[in-house]
């Protein structure tokens, strides 16, 4: 299920759209899947908030959707690209690579919701298809 | 059996009363069949499938979208019984229609969307949480009769 020419240009039009807003996204993703999967609140046991909105979870949503402009610039080259943002979380973070496929939901319900009417089916698939591999890109590095 | 909170009891009817049930339902499905191609393959008999204008055009698709809306409704309603509720409907999936139950869970992650799409910035952390929830239990409810 590689990215298509079509799916790469579908990806970077969505997101020249979304990108002003990113880190909006990034902390009501990151809100929502600390809520609706709280398994999830124990990778930030360290964090003084958990709460929606709150200035950690602000802050890290900012970071993470960093990370998703970083993937999209390097759409061409995922594995490439996030080589160092794969290490970090196979040698430090340890996150288990289930947990990417949760915040890719979460991400995009908070797409469906602030742009429902450019969040479409076949921008849908795309944007599903891009999360999958810049998941997939992030575990490059685990075992 | 399942525990609901008050507040989750009341949120789901609310989301059930708030949503266009006419449009979520074809939209879902429709969805589902775009963005999960090998879905597809229960549908067979729906005629042109071949690409997102015509699945979204489809007056089976749209069809079928409504009788799978209506049999959450049903969920709804029993909402502290959907294992029974949903005994026959479960037999049908697996025996007549031989559905794979992880296609239950595709469905609904294209039902959360679209929910979140119709009801925009009301659909919070602990409403989605609610719905998930819910659409949970549907899916283990539709899994119970496998074997």
């Amino acid at each position: 299920m590689s990215l298509t020419a079509k799916d790469k240009d579908t990806v970077r039009t969505f997101w020249a759209k979304v990108s002003a807003n990113a880190e909006a996204v990034g902390a009501d993703a990151l809100s929502r899947m600390l809520v609706v999967y709280p398994q999830t609140k124990t990778y930030f046991a360290h964090w003084k908030d958990l709460s929606p909105g709150s200035a950690p979870v602000k802050k890290h949503g900012a970071t993470v959707m960093g990370g998703v402009a970083d993937a999209v610039a390097n759409i061409d080259n995922l594995t490439a690209g996030l080589l160092d943002l794969s290490e970090l979380h196979a040698f430090t973070l340890r996150v288990d690579p289930a947990n990417f496929k949760i915040l890719s939901h979460n991400i995009l319900v908070v797409l469906a919701l602030m742009f429902p009417s450019d969040f479409t089916p076949e921008v849908h698939v795309s944007m599903d298809k891009f999360l999958s591999a810049v998941a997939l890109a992030l575990s490059e590095k685990y075992r | 059996m399942v525990q609901w909170t008050d507040f989750e009891r009341a949120t789901i009817k609310d989301i059930f009363s708030k949503i266009d049930s006419a449009v979520v339902g074809p939209a879902a499905l429709s969805r589902c069949l775009i963005v999960y191609p090998w879905t597809q393959r229960y549908f067979g008999s729906f005629g042109n499938l071949y690409n997102a204008e015509a699945i979204k055009s489809n007056p089976k698709v749209a069809a079928h979208g409504q009788v799978v809306l209506a049999g959450l409704e049903k969920a709804v309603k029993n909402m502290d019984d959907i294992k029974t509720t949903y005994k026959d409907l479960s037999v049908l999936h697996s025996e007549k229609l031989h559905v794979d139950p992880d296609n239950f869970n595709l469905l609904s992650d294209c039902l959360s969307i679209v929910v979140a799409s119709q009801m925009g910035e009301a659909f919070t952390a602990d409403v989605q949480a609610a719905f998930q929830k819910f659409l949970a239990v549907v899916v283990a409810s539709l899994r119970k009769q496998y074997h």
